[in-house]
């Protein structure tokens, strides 16, 4: 399983995660030993034919007897990194 | 009082009977935590200790006492308490304050139970040493050069080392049983549903399940019973058949209920030994001889011991370490750097995710994350995780029909005993291996328990070893009422 340098930097790219250069390498390396472990699976020609499904069951909440409007704002706004009165401060996206 | 041998139901009694009131206990139980501090077992000991003791000495007097009331228990570091910092042992939660209660919590709040702090793990729950933790390793209790197992390890040691009754600790491949054997306690990883996820900092949740750690199975039993029950807080919380529209796994299956939704606990007799499977490479001989010897010793109890096979659960390792960190990588996709944890500074939104993420997880979170993208990006997603999803339906398969004939399977719950700090903590696959036995049963999402079942001499250090008795769906009452019986039979070696 070759994974080359390019493929980490794109990886984490998808991930949103800033890697060095040098833990490129670690990961690179690390990935194509787990990667050709896992691939064992790849090998075993599995057929089950159909999986079990389950009868569909509500798990929502119904929509009715809301919360307090602003019962948990100031706990939830309080872990905010940064906040611009009631509202959770991002930097401008366009 | 010896607090470090105590268990939960003599200090009930204890309690009750007004021999002892809770804050003895606590204090008791708090002055040897401060003994053990070199452990690094606890991130924190919560400052407001005391209130809860007098709200739980309050609940004695007046007679509205549980059998958790009053008990000291270490929670582990990814589990909610309210106004309470959960950092999940990372960086980028360090300053994160629970905004709410876990169900966990709230159950055991309920029943009175005292929380003295919360414990060190790998952080996220991601590994099996404490090694990962942004806040340095914990030692194992039993030699300090060795890790007390992971990613529970922190809750694992505390108990061990008699700094709690009990504790909680979450099991996602064996992040409970694992450290449970690795400190000699007993460690149970409930049934998927069976305890709900609310409030709990989620790593892989087709696979995460929170679970007790006690010095007996009785007392492991006495947490879960008050831990456990429906929350329409989790989605995959089970509605145990006070709920209307309740339809059992079986029912919805088409299986025959009466095999497996058996309300009175059926004493098990069968114990099916996979012993193919458990002579699996890189398996200590003395973890193997201490098996064939519990194994023994169930026989001398009457126990039917069946050979079975499970050759597929060999897969079970490949399966774990691709579904896992596919679940990783879209649970942590959450951790932004702009609503809640760790946020650093960058050009522009794109760059503070990417910087947050980046300086905030730390590598094995980073590594797996790397690895879920892999293997549910374009291209690899059939060749990896479809694959792993329909060899999860084999592995399920071969348990349910195994336990047509066993009413129990055992293996040990380890390869080897506890290893040293730092020996595998360059090789992750190394690690993973680790795992070959616990992770089978989250795949399966069935219930098991590792019980200490000896020890094996390292130089001056005896070092513990466990068995692990897995039962069907919601079998847990089978595997208490196998775990007494055999804790009853190796004596008082176990605490």
């Amino acid at each position: 399983m070759a994974i080359e340098l390019k493929d980490i930097e794109h990886l984490a790219g998808l991930a949103r995660i800033a890697v060095s250069d040098n833990e490129k390498k670690t990961l690179q390396h690390d990935l194509e030993d787990i990667l050709a472990y896992v691939s064992q699976i790849s090998n075993e020609g599995y057929d089950i034919g159909m999986p079990e499904v389950g009868e569909p069951r509500n798990v929502m909440r119904a929509d009715d007897e809301p919360h307090e409007s602003g019962m948990f704002t100031e706990d939830i706004l309080a872990q905010a990194p940064v906040r611009d009165g009631n509202r959770v401060f991002v930097k401008k996206i366009l | 009082m010896d607090a470090k041998n105590l268990t939960i139901k003599q200090a009930h009694e204890l309690l009750i009977s007004k021999k002892m009131s809770v804050l003895e206990l606590v204090e008791a139980v708090l002055k040897v935590a401060d003994g053990a501090r070199d452990l690094n077992a606890y991130l924190e000991i919560f400052d407001d200790v005391r209130e809860q003791v007098e709200v739980a000495q309050k609940m004695i007097d007046d007679g509205r006492s549980t059998m958790m009331t009053g008990i000291p228990i270490a929670m582990k570091d990814n589990i909610l308490i309210k106004g309470k910092i959960a950092s999940a042992s990372s960086k980028m939660l360090e300053n994160y304050t629970a905004t709410y209660d876990a169900f966990v919590t709230k159950k055991l709040r309920d029943a009175g139970a005292v929380f003295i702090g919360r414990t060190n793990m790998d952080e996220f729950a991601m590994g099996g040493s404490t090694e990962n933790s942004a806040f340095g390793v914990t030692k194992n209790p039993h030699d300090k050069t060795r890790v007390p197992g992971g990613s529970s390890g922190g809750s694992a040691a505390a108990l061990a080392s008699g700094s709690a009754l009990g504790a909680l600790g979450t099991d996602t491949g064996g992040s409970i049983r694992q450290p449970a054997a690795f400190c000699g306690v007993v460690g149970l990883k409930p049934t998927y549903g069976s305890v709900s996820r609310s409030g709990i900092i989620a790593m892989a949740s087709s696979l995460d399940q929170a679970g007790p750690f006690a010095k007996t199975v009785e007392d492991a039993e006495i947490i879960f019973d008050c831990i456990k029950g429906y929350d329409p807080m989790d989605s995959t919380s089970e509605p145990a058949g006070e709920s209307p529209d309740f339809v059992s796994s079986d029912e919805r299956l088409g299986r025959n209920p009466d095999n497996l939704a058996k309300k009175e606990p059926k004493k098990p007799k069968v114990i099916g030994v996979p012993t193919e499977f458990v002579n699996a490479k890189g398996v200590d001989p003395r973890v193997l001889k201490n098996f064939e010897e519990s194994i023994e010793k169930m026989k001398k109890l009457g126990y039917e011991v069946k050979e079975i096979n499970l050759a597929s659960l060999k897969q079970g390792l490949s399966i774990y370490y691709i579904l896992m960190p596919a679940e990783v990588s879209s649970n942590l996709a959450r951790f932004d750097g702009v609503r809640y944890g760790y946020h650093a500074n960058g050009a522009n939104l794109l760059d503070d995710y990417m910087r947050s993420r980046g300086e905030g997880f730390g590598g094995e979170v980073r590594r797996r994350i790397l690895l879920g993208t892999y293997v549910l990006s374009s291209g690899y997603y059939d060749a990896y995780y479809s694959k792993a999803v329909a060899a999860r339906e084999v592995i399920k398969k071969t348990l349910e029909v195994a336990f047509r004939d066993v009413d129990i399977i055992a293996t040990p719950t380890t390869p080897t005993p506890a290893f040293r700090i730092g020996e595998k903590s360059s090789d992750p696959l190394q690690m993973y291996l680790a795992d070959i036995f616990t992770v089978p049963v989250n795949i399966a999402g069935v219930p098991a328990i590792s019980i200490p079942s000896g020890f094996v001499e390292e130089g001056d250090a005896l070092l513990p070893l466990g068995i692990q008795f897995i039962a069907p769906h919601f079998g847990e009452d089978a595997l208490f009422a196998t775990g007494k019986d055999f804790e009853k039979m190796l004596g008082d070696n176990n605490i």
